[in-house]
């Protein structure tokens, strides 16, 4: 099968030749950022960074860093560099903890926004003849629309069913000839245990890809998406500061997220001494937006853990890819020193056939020591019907956990279904430290 | 051979009552109930007519169950008999996973349900008089 590009140019440029145009739009971003939003030209200043004087990628390293806190005091809209006759669409980010983050797109902006999401649709197989089911919340957060338009752009017919009333979506998904399904993965198990729920199979759906996104996801979970549905599920890569999804996207490969490194430079550092990372080595994603006017960003931290593969891929595309999210530095817990994901954790739970990957991380502290309590629910045909059995399943599980990660963990089995589902975003940790 | 239901269930207040309740709602009568427990959860084991329906039941209810073939005897509900019972497995060497024993008050004999982990331990009470109840005899 040979593979089919959106934009098969820019998607397949040889390295030189893309590092030529990222500087040039680098050169002008800076110049542009220093004339028209006052906290870049601030922190220019305090840099000791002359604009004018930036040549190229090589000295990126100087250049100021942006963080989440940046945004938040720059609200609503003081990070702006176009003027807002300009702007046509504003989003903002979840805003769980405190202050929420504002950002405006302009005309061009989300033109090149569907083109991304464009590319990431044909590189999950769609083309402009199929059906795509948009299940991420419409509105203030970007999953939506961003998806929505990318495939109105890409000349797809959009159902955008939104969040929420899961017996109808998967009447849509049943009977509307839906080709894709773009929604958060764990909204997507949820519509599959829904619909046996309901008595039916979701692998007779005529669904054929899901893009799913907007959570971190395990090798595990689409093993799961893709049995449940007899689908193939890609994942899509985003964050509403830089774009929303389509930042990153993954292939026919499905070996890591090719970034849109035409219009984000992308750095991996360590998120301790924000220096750059070995070639290959896990750290912080850090982006550089090269071409947005509404909000643009210089070297945004994005907390989200990754690496860079190396290899080249299967599917031609020279834009690098980023591995599978290993978690969010804010989500990292510091287990007795010992650095852990809960995706981690999630990764050993898929290995084990009696338990699902519904899970709930609880870490609590007795006196100076940290307990890590890892609830999963069982499987509902878990063939036991003795104590002993049930006994050595949570033993083995967390004796795997204890390998991969190399800390200590109770484990107890719950009843399926009563770990707390959810239409958005799971929550996987309970932190009761936080709380003394 | 007899079918018993076993249903995985948290060691937390109202857990047996759902399942009784579930049980009860889908017009599933019980017969005998037992449980094992640990401080987090257990396994209640019940003798129901119709063990399949009730599992695919309980399991659209949320419940976790398995169907075990356990072995059902009966012996006169009267002083001694169900240490002849368990004397004669023991000097037969079968070993007993868990066991419980509930009375049939049509019939006024008690039942003695056993998990066995040995086939054969079913011929050997057959031989020695004892009846093992299927399905439709409970």
């Amino acid at each position: 099968m040979t593979e089919t590009y959106y934009q098969a140019h820019e998607e397949c440029l040889d390295r030189s030749t893309l590092e030529e145009l990222q500087a040039r739009r680098l050169r002008a971003l800076v110049v542009s950022l220093d004339a028209t939003v006052p906290f870049y030209r601030q922190a220019f200043k305090d840099a000791g960074v002359d604009p004018a004087s930036v040549e190229g990628l090589q000295d990126l390293p100087t250049l100021p860093f942006t963080v989440k806190n940046d945004l938040r005091a720059a609200y609503p809209y003081k990070m702006f560099s176009a003027s807002m006759d300009d702007i046509v669409r504003i989003h903002a980010s979840s805003g769980t903890t405190g202050q929420i983050s504002v950002v405006g797109y302009t005309r061009a902006d989300l033109e090149m926004w569907a083109q991304c999401v464009s590319r990431a649709l044909v590189a999950a197989g769609a083309t402009s003849h199929d059906i795509l089911q948009v299940s991420y919340g419409y509105g203030i957060f970007t999953g939506g629309l961003g998806l929505h338009d990318g495939a109105t752009y890409l000349g797809m017919s959009v159902i955008p069913a939104s969040g929420g009333n899961t017996k109808r979506q998967i009447q849509f998904l049943r009977d509307f000839g839906v080709a894709g399904l773009a929604c958060t993965p764990s909204y997507a198990l949820l519509i599959a245990e829904t619909a046996r729920d309901m008595g039916l199979d979701p692998t007779t759906f005529p669904l054929r890809f899901g893009i799913f996104g907007a959570e971190a996801w395990s090798v595990g979970m689409r093993e799961e998406l893709e049995q449940a549905f007899d689908i193939k599920a890609y994942d899509i890569y985003g964050l509403s500061e830089i774009l929303g999804p389509g930042v990153a996207f993954e292939c026919s490969a499905q070996q890591g997220l090719h970034v849109n490194e035409d219009h984000f430079l992308t750095e991996i550092v360590d998120p301790q001494t924000l220096l750059p990372v070995e070639e290959g080595e896990y750290g912080e994603i850090v982006f550089t937006t090269l071409t947005k006017q509404g909000i643009p960003l210089l070297r945004y931290r994005t907390r989200d853990i990754s690496r860079f593969i190396t290899e080249p891929c299967s599917c031609g595309r020279t834009l690098r890819r980023l591995d599978r999210l290993r978690g969010r530095s804010d989500d990292m817990l510091i287990i007795r020193g010992v650095n852990v994901f809960p995706s981690q954790i999630e990764q050993v739970l898929t290995g084990v056939a009696e338990v699902s990957t519904n899970y709930q991380i609880i870490v609590s502290r007795t006196g100076r020591m940290d307990n890590v309590l890892v609830k999963v629910e069982i499987e509902p045909d878990f063939p036991a019907d003795e104590i002993a059995r049930f006994e050595s399943i949570e033993r083995q599980v967390r004796a795997e956990i204890e390998s991969a990660l190399a800390i200590s963990v109770q484990v107890r089995l719950v009843e399926p279904k009563s770990i707390a589902r959810s239409e958005g975003k799971a929550q996987r940790l309970i932190d009761e430290r936080k709380e003394n | 051979m007899a079918q018993q239901l076993s249903i995985f269930l948290e060691n937390t207040p109202g857990r047996l009552a759902a399942l009784s309740r579930a049980l009860g709602e889908g017009g599933f009568n019980m017969h005998a109930l037992s449980l094992a427990d640990t401080s987090d959860y257990g396994v209640a084991r019940i003798f129901v007519d119709d063990p399949v329906a009730a599992k695919a039941y309980l399991e659209k209810r949320g419940f976790s169950g398995t169907l075990t073939e356990v072995c059902a005897v009966e012996i006169p509900d009267e002083p001694g008999s169900l240490g002849r019972l368990l004397e004669f497995l023991a000097d037969h060497e079968v070993n007993i996973a868990y066991s419980y024993v509930f009375v049939n008050m049509m019939t006024k004999h008690a039942i003695n349900v056993f998990k066995l982990n040995d086939p054969a331990a079913i011929e050997l009470l057959e031989q020695e008089g004892y009846r093992v109840l299927s399905d439709d005899a409970l």
